[in-house]
């Protein structure tokens, strides 16, 4: 009897130990490394959640195929290991948690939205696990002093200040024009808002109407009755995809005819092929465009970029910038782990730390912080026939929106 | 708000059109879905808290049809057959077992069956918000002040029509009488020879079929997003509640103004509040009731 006993404490002990050892030496498994990620494949969040897998899983495929990553004179393929996080926080978190103890991963690819973001981003940061992130764009994500958390994206307040700009150039007395928003009420599009506040301020502009939206949205049309009455200069709406269809199609039911229109998640929402009378003059700002002029040697030019992934996803006319962004920070993984040449999780993230690379998607370059300094936010406009026109300058907007309902 | 208040009665008083407008078109679908809502529980006592879930899947089947290019007057009764079918089906491998047991069972079951709905629902047709697009012309008036699309008008009418025939249904028919005999009283019903099980059935087939035809109306004016039921859960057990479960005309009225007083807040005080209104408006229901029923209140030594 206690021969058994001594025996079962052994064998536990000893299954312990290996245990601990494996879970150092964890998700770099054979020739695989696994990085993880909690995202939102149900809920509200999961359209995006999509967009983003896709643009992991075929950053992962192109980077397997063109030789792996080299770490210590050997070849490694990557994996991701995915859990629904159901488009919840909490459950991100613990989705996080159990990646991290349970699953051994030891780096980890952002989740979809900000709010997912600043649940998890806690979770990696106490454990030490390098997260780079490419959908999580709120400002406050990068006030906190996280040293493991990193963006390729550029930060949220920039995404409709843009717009602005533009409204202000193309006035003789910018403090004259008067702004209607709608936002929802989350932490992405309260960070838009915030920046687009701060550049309403700045040129001494006037808000009309400042309405937050539910997160359970269809129906805008309060606001949008309130918008006819007062008349408004320019109209600027945020609340994810949903946000962009319901406003589309609304703004087209109720023949809405403001002289600038701005609002965020075009793409996503696919406005310009769903409503396409009514998206004519939309300004939809973008983290990155197809016909960006940067490339890099492992996915080419954007434009080539674009093709394989349409390639690989033939039911995309125009892909979101969500999947370019997704597959960008794959490959900053790759680069670190060349860069340090090693898999330990510090040497790791000081080499994430110190990338500064060109790719199809943009420039990359962190600050101390962890955000990406070196890219900007785009804007661009549609056109009657549903294209998107890059647009640098007021000069090239068509402008006051004038549709023909 | 004061902005808001002063906009809506001062300066450009013509708006209010468009927001008592857009309260009465929203009515009618929050108003189909708490009949339905009613029916099953007052007939057999069945809480179904998956009520927006059938119907945005009505308005899933609405949309998969649309594919074919049918008219909506074609479509409304194809849904409203194949959600009667998908009832009936719930009904006998479901419903059925938990009729007999206490509220706790029923609600978890039909909470259960919410979110087999949504997932499925997710499944199929994935996470994106779906509309229907008829592309109908869009009348307006006043100066372009109050636009209103064909489609809104079309629903009304046909929700209208569609509650007329289900009163009339219920009044006149043999069946109608089967479900109200039941509704007052099981045992007398099943020893008149009605037979009770086949009632309930249907019962939970028409609730059924009046979601799918709400849910048709939703895909075509609102959005789809297999996550969505639960405003219209929230929305019919609301006006449930305020008007009482016998008590169509009630329900019908509660829903319109339900409706109005979603857009009102909305107008006046936010967007965001425009969520918060039912169930409020619930909250006030029911803390008047308790005030004014105190009289009637009696204990029992």
């Amino acid at each position: 009897m206690i021969n058994k006993f001594m025996l079962g404490v052994g064998a536990s002990l000893v299954l312990t130990v290996s245990s601990f050892t494996t879970a150092t030496m964890a998700k770099v498994e054979g020739d695989t490394i696994t990085l993880g990620s909690s995202i939102s494949l149900t809920g509200k969040y999961a359209t995006n959640g999509l967009h983003t897998q896709r643009g992991y899983d075929y950053a992962v495929d192109v980077i397997n195929s063109s030789g792996g990553v080299k770490v210590g004179g050997k070849t490694y393929k990557l994996a991701v290991k995915y859990y629904d996080d159901e488009s919840t926080p909490a459950r991100g978190a613990q989705l996080a948690e159990r990646l991290i103890q349970q699953d051994g991963i030891e780096y980890m690819l952002g989740p979809y939205s900000s709010g997912m973001t600043k649940a998890i981003a806690p979770v990696s940061e106490k454990f030490g696990v390098p997260m780079v992130e490419a959908e999580g764009a709120s400002r406050s994500l990068f006030t906190q002093g996280y040293k493991y958390l990193f963006a390729v994206l550029s930060t949220s307040n920039l995404y409709l200040s843009t717009a602005i700009d533009l409204a202000a150039e193309s006035s003789s007395d910018p403090s004259s024009i008067r702004v209607a928003m709608a936002f929802e009420s989350d932490p992405f599009s309260m960070d838009v808002r915030a920046g687009v506040v701060d550049a309403i301020n700045k040129y001494g502009m006037k808000i009309v109407i400042d309405d937050q939206l539910p997160a359970d949205l269809s129906d805008m049309s309060t606001t949008l009755t309130k918008a006819k009455a007062l008349k408004p200069d320019i109209l600027i709406v945020s609340g994810h995809s949903k946000g962009a269809a319901t406003a589309a199609r609304q703004i087209n039911e109720m023949k809405i005819n403001i002289p600038m229109i701005a609002m965020t998640h075009c793409e996503a929402a696919k406005v310009q092929e769903k409503f396409p009378k009514a998206a004519d003059g939309f300004l939809c700002p973008t983290q990155w465009v197809e016909t960006l002029s940067k490339s890099d040697s492992m996915f080419g030019t954007a434009a080539e970029w674009n093709e394989g992934f349409k390639a690989a996803h033939p039911s995309y006319t125009s892909v979101p910038y969500q999947s370019a962004q997704a597959s960008a920070a794959v490959y900053v993984f790759k680069e670190a782990f060349e860069a340090a040449n090693k898999f330990d999780q510090d040497a790791v993230r000081d080499a994430i730390s110190g990338v500064e690379m060109e790719t199809f998607y943009g420039d990359i370059k962190f600050s101390d912080a962890g955000n990406n300094i070196a890219k900007p936010m785009f804007m661009r406009q549609i056109n009657a026939s549903g294209n998107y026109n890059l647009v640098e300058t007021a000069k090239d907007m068509a402008f006051p929106r004038k549709v023909a309902y | 708000m004061l902005d808001n208040l002063q906009l809506l009665f001062v300066w450009a008083p013509i708006i209010n059109v468009q927001i008592i407008l857009e309260g009465i078109f929203l009515g009618a679908v929050f108003a189909l879905s708490a009949y339905g809502l009613a029916l099953v529980w007052g007939v057999m006592n069945i809480k179904n808290l998956a009520q927006g879930d059938f119907v945005i899947m009505g308005g899933y089947i609405s949309l998969a049809l649309s594919n074919y290019n049918l008219s909506i007057f074609i479509i409304l009764p194809l849904v409203m057959i194949i959600m009667f079918f998908y009832g009936l089906i719930v009904y006998r491998l479901m419903i059925k077992r938990v009729i007999d047991q206490d509220m706790f069972t029923s609600l978890l079951a039909t909470f259960g069956l919410s979110l087999l709905m949504q997932q499925v629902m997710n499944l199929i047709w994935g996470p994106e918000v779906q509309i229907i697009d008829l592309d109908l012309p869009v009348y307006d008036a006043f100066d372009g002040f109050v636009t209103i699309p064909s489609i809104k008008i079309i629903s009304l009418i046909l929700a209208a029509v569609l509650s007329i025939a289900i009163i009339i249904f219920m009044k006149k028919s043999r069946t109608g009488q089967a479900i109200r005999a039941t509704a007052q009283d099981p045992r007398a019903a099943r020893v008149l020879g009605i037979d009770t099980d086949q009632i309930y059935a249907f019962t939970f087939s028409l609730n059924s079929a009046i979601c799918g035809a709400a849910g048709v109306f939703v895909s075509v004016i609102w959005v789809l997003q297999p996550f969505y039921g639960i405003t219209y859960s929230v929305r019919s057990f609301a006006i449930v509640t305020a008007a009482g479960l016998g008590n169509l005309p009630a329900v019908i009225t509660a829903g319109f103004g339900i409706g109005l007083f979603e857009k009102y807040v909305g107008a006046i005080i936010g967007t965001a509040y425009e969520v918060a209104a039912p169930v409020s408006m619930l909250l006030i229901v029911l803390v008047f009731r308790q005030i004014s029923m105190r009289k009637n209140r009696q204990a029992v030594k």
